[in-house]
């Protein structure tokens, strides 16, 4: 600045500031985000967190880009596969059966997560006890009505106490964006391995990786991020 | 589109933006437009998942969003980028006048820069967000080489930042399609120098003009 302009004002680098002053807001909330998250959705209630952006809600995924339209009086469940007795379940077969209620946390690999959902269904270890387990099965698989998705679990995974065949979510039936009239719900797991729109359970010899799993999701989805004691394919996680 | 007094003088034009600049603006609108747009879906996946392939407005807005920063990048650094960098530079450096302007919400005197405080600041949120948005975005699709508690981090951080700039698109658009003159420089490149004087006193003070005869 020469002496001829006397008027030239003060300048602030503001510019900087507010660049790095956002860019710290996006970081510490990349760091700190998920637990701001947990404290609003527990001081304020998680019906609240869910209005907020980013707050405790379902993202809803579908492989096919549409969703399986199953009317609840014509969905079967096929038992399959390496069992005792084979048998196909109506809905009203399976709410006639023990249930399990229980109020869980859900959990996607992505990081979205939807606190204290009750669910309520068949424990999956009553329905394989029923069909009877013959020697030589390592695992189960699982089908979706989308005829896309497919899940495993292994036989010690399946017989896991809150591994359940799902058929009320909030205290109604399962809608059909959630995977409804039946799904399965591994709540130890990440989301993706409680399939939707479920329609059959083979019992096999071993795990085959799922839809998910075929594209780069570990087969044993724990929630703590460990491959599990029991996992026979720990090269795909 | 107000302009019927000066027609047998030649006006006197002032070169805002260059090609670049434009060239840039534009590229990056339209993906910030497309992001938006295939933002919504995903977002309300419950509701639009019916309607959408999700698969494929999934794959658009990843690649939109890889790519986005590529327009302003090569605007940026390359030898074109006299101008870019040296508006970059103006819109970073404030008065304490402008400050001011802005903590009033436009409510106090100020003899404009070249752009005013609120364009100034519009322009620098775009370039932070758009640091954010990407880098958390990267972490929602190779999410694996990050943390659980990251993931969900940065899914609230995305939301909370994609929320912002539909607050700030909307009003940039707002303003733009209410300010006909100076939308008119980000299309030709110029604006009239009674525009200059009226708007940003101080750019025509301490710059060189750059003029051109229409």
């Amino acid at each position: 600045m020469s002496a001829t302009t006397p008027s030239s004002p003060e300048k602030v680098n503001v510019g900087r500031r507010l660049f790095l002053g956002l860019t710290a807001l996006g970081a510490a909330g990349v760091v700190f985000g998920a637990d701001a998250q947990n404290f609003v959705g527990k001081t304020f209630g998680s019906g609240f967190a869910a209005l907020l952006p980013g707050g405790d809600r379902f993202r809803i995924y579908s492989i096919t880009g549409s969703y399986p339209s199953i009317k609840p009086k014509q969905f079967r469940l096929k038992v399959s596969g390496l069992v005792n007795q084979p048998a196909t379940f109506t809905l009203a077969d399976l709410q006639a059966m023990p249930s399990l209620d229980m109020v869980k946390t859900f959990q996607c690999v992505t990081g979205w997560r939807v606190p204290d959902v009750p669910w309520r269904g068949v424990p999956l270890s009553h329905l394989l006890k029923s069909a009877g387990i013959r020697p030589g099965a390592g695992a189960i698989s699982f089908d979706s009505y989308d005829h896309a998705d497919s899940e495993s679990l292994t036989i010690e995974q399946a017989h896991l106490a809150d591994v359940i065949v799902a058929y009320e979510m909030y205290r109604a039936p399962i809608t059909r964006e959630h995977g409804g009239p039946v799904r399965l719900l591994v709540p130890q797991m990440y989301g993706y391995k409680s399939l939707k729109w479920l329609s059959g359970i083979r019992v096999v010899d071993r795990v085959q990786p799922g839809y998910w799993e075929l594209n780069g999701y570990p087969v044993n989805g724990w929630l703590d991020g460990t491959t599990g004691a029991t996992n026979p394919h720990p090269q795909l996680s | 589109m107000t302009t019927i007094s000066s027609r047998r003088e030649p006006q006197q034009m002032v070169l805002r933006f260059d090609a670049v600049q434009r060239t840039a603006h534009w590229l990056n609108a339209l993906g910030f437009l497309t992001l938006m747009f295939t933002g919504i879906p995903l977002y309300f996946g419950s509701f639009f998942g019916l309607i959408f392939a999700r698969h494929t407005i999934q794959m658009v807005h990843l690649w939109t969003g890889i790519f986005l920063p590529l327009p302003l990048a090569v605007a940026m650094l390359g030898p074109w980028g006299r101008r870019m960098r040296s508006d970059w530079r103006r819109v970073s450096q404030w008065t304490r006048d402008e400050l001011r302007w802005l903590r009033r919400v436009g409510r106090s005197p100020l003899a404009a820069d070249k752009f005013n405080p609120g364009q100034k600041a519009n322009a620098v949120f775009t370039v932070a967000s758009i640091l954010v948005l990407f880098v958390t975005g990267y972490i929602l699709q190779w999410f694996r080489f990050f943390p659980v508690s990251w993931r969900g981090g940065a899914t609230v951080t995305h939301d909370v930042f994609a929320l912002l700039v539909f607050a700030a698109v909307a009003g940039h658009v707002l303003l733009a399609v209410t300010h006909w003159d100076s939308m008119r420089s980000m299309i030709g490149g110029s604006v009239q120098e009674k525009w200059v004087r009226h708007h940003a006193s101080a750019w025509v003070t301490d710059d060189v003009l750059e003029t051109h005869e229409r």
